[in-house]
């Protein structure tokens, strides 16, 4: 291996590769998956002189530790977190020279969940029907990050970013999700399509790539039968038989037997992504555009 | 057939049978081909096909409600042939279900022309039609905690492969060396929705 490269020194909690995904294979079963909070990552690929394609590292609640093999510019975004370099701190949301060998921590979350990390070149693991991310549904992609993975970069193609700090939102106190309802409210009674949107839910510990789950009032079915599988979008809120609303993010089965109540507005996702479990999070029904 | 909105820009289509949507699939795909229909997703499943990533699903929705899907051509194209034993866990409880011996499954089985009607589940887990209602199993009262890749099962009207091994409420009526997916393969998928498959057969060691 090249010397371009990062070797993972504390893997954290979970930390995997992601970048757009691979969208256009629903059809067989594969999940689209790619980076939960968009923006973020687009930003910190950005502040790097990265296309928005590149692949990055998304971290959970505690961030990563890596050393690169080469000088690189990295930049840290999503969750806002302490970075350092040698123990140094040095700024988040913004561009910052890593030298070869040193060692850069990516601290825990001080609020928030996903940390993003670009590193200039971007992480050029083997892409797998056009994607590097890691699906954590089915398995595609590299696996995620253990403590001595060595991870290959590629070659940087831009300049970094000249900026100082980049503006980002932050982590929600309160997930407000847009919805539009259907295509399966009809499979609720009305008193539960008016809990769903009115009644205040908290995020589910349980909540993961694959779903945000929620906990709060169950929602009450009005036909018991069963649903023949159908084909599920991201954002979509299926509701299991526990009758708890859970939110389709990107590692999202393609297809599902419980009916889906409404689908999530794409903006507010990435929001959803950042939200820590026991967050409040109300469903707010608008109008289809 | 029904065009439910599905958020901003899908579409969830409705048919009233497994034919229809394998039908409507097809004619979906057509259109994609001649260059008439912009679409990024197009996900057909037991009595729906979804159209995700549509720039102007309401329009789609009123054209395609009042349009005419032809039936699937019969197509010129060779069925894939999987090799398999008949040798699953769960054949002698199919036999008992379908009320014939184990040995008559197979044959049953094996004379089946199947189609891929969906995909789902897991890359490259097609969801197989063709055998007559009469033969519908439900699924385990258990699911299995790990099913080996290449089990060949039945579940409901539908005979699936397992590309890899995976926890499974299916009937176990057989085993196939066949790769049902790899992803440094092209196409990944051994089958696909609307994929034609003959199941063939062979020696059981």
């Amino acid at each position: 291996m090249t010397d371009r490269a990062l070797s993972v020194v504390r893997a954290g909690a979970l930390t995997t590769v992601q970048d757009l995904g691979r969208p256009g294979h629903a059809h067989l079963g594969v999940p689209r998956s790619g980076a939960l909070d968009g923006p973020a990552a687009a930003l910190v690929n950005r502040l790097v002189g990265n296309a928005p394609e590149a692949a990055v590292l998304e971290t959970t609640l505690n961030g990563c530790t890596v050393r690169p093999r080469s000088t690189v510019t990295v930049a840290v975004g999503g969750a806002p977190c302490r970075v350092t370099v040698d123990g140094r701190p040095v700024p988040w949301g913004a561009p910052v020279r890593v030298p070869a060998g040193s060692l850069l921590d990516v601290g825990a979350a001080d609020s928030g969940v996903r940390g993003y990390v670009g590193v200039s070149g971007g992480v050029a693991v083997e892409p797998v029907l056009g994607s590097r991310s890691t699906d954590l549904l089915s398995g595609l992609g590299p696996p995620p990050l253990t403590d001595g993975t060595v991870l290959p970069l590629g070659t940087p193609t831009g300049l970094h970013a000249r900026v100082d700090v980049a503006p980002q939102p932050a982590p929600p106190a309160e997930l407000v999700l847009r919805v539009t309802l259907g295509p399966r409210d009809d499979w609720f009674t009305p008193r539960a399509v008016r809990a769903f949107t009115s009644r205040v839910y908290r995020v589910s510990p349980a909540s993961n790539r694959i779903g945000l789950r929620t906990e709060g009032p169950a929602l009450e079915r009005a036909l018991a039968r069963e649903l023949p599988s159908e084909g599920v979008v991201l954002g979509a809120v299926q509701v299991p038989p526990d009758g708890r609303p859970v939110v389709f993010l990107a590692d999202h089965p393609t297809t599902g037997g419980y009916p889906v109540i409404a689908v999530v507005r794409a903006a507010d996702l990435p929001a959803a992504a950042q939200a820590i479990p026991g967050t409040p999070v109300r469903f707010v029904a608008v109008r289809r555009r | 057939m029904r065009a439910l909105p599905v958020g901003d820009d899908a579409l969830l289509v409705e048919v009233s049978s497994g034919e229809e949507a394998q039908a409507l699939h097809t004619e979906l795909l057509r259109r994609r081909a001649e260059g008439t229909l912009s679409v990024r997703e197009i996900v057909p499943a037991a009595r729906t096909v979804l159209l995700d990533g549509l720039a102007d699903p309401a329009r789609l929705a009123s054209e395609l409600t009042t349009s005419e899907v032809p039936p699937v051509p019969r197509r010129a194209r060779a069925a894939v042939e999987l090799p398999v034993r008949y040798d699953g866990p769960d054949l002698a409880d199919v036999a008992a279900h379908w009320g014939v011996s184990p040995r008559e499954v197979a044959r049953i089985h094996a004379g089946t022309e199947f189609s891929v009607a969906f995909c789902g589940f897991a890359p490259g887990f097609g969801y197989l039609t063709g055998l007559p209602q009469r033969y519908d199993v439900p699924r385990r009262a258990t699911p299995r905690t790990a099913v080996p890749a290449g089990a060949v099962a039945l579940a409901g009207p539908y005979t699936g492969v397992y590309p890899r091994s995976s926890p499974g409420g299916w009937q176990l009526i057989g085993t196939t060396d066949s790769v049902l997916w790899d992803h440094t393969r092209v196409p990944a998928a051994l089958l696909s929705p609307g994929t034609r498959v003959r199941f063939v057969p062979v020696g059981s060691s």
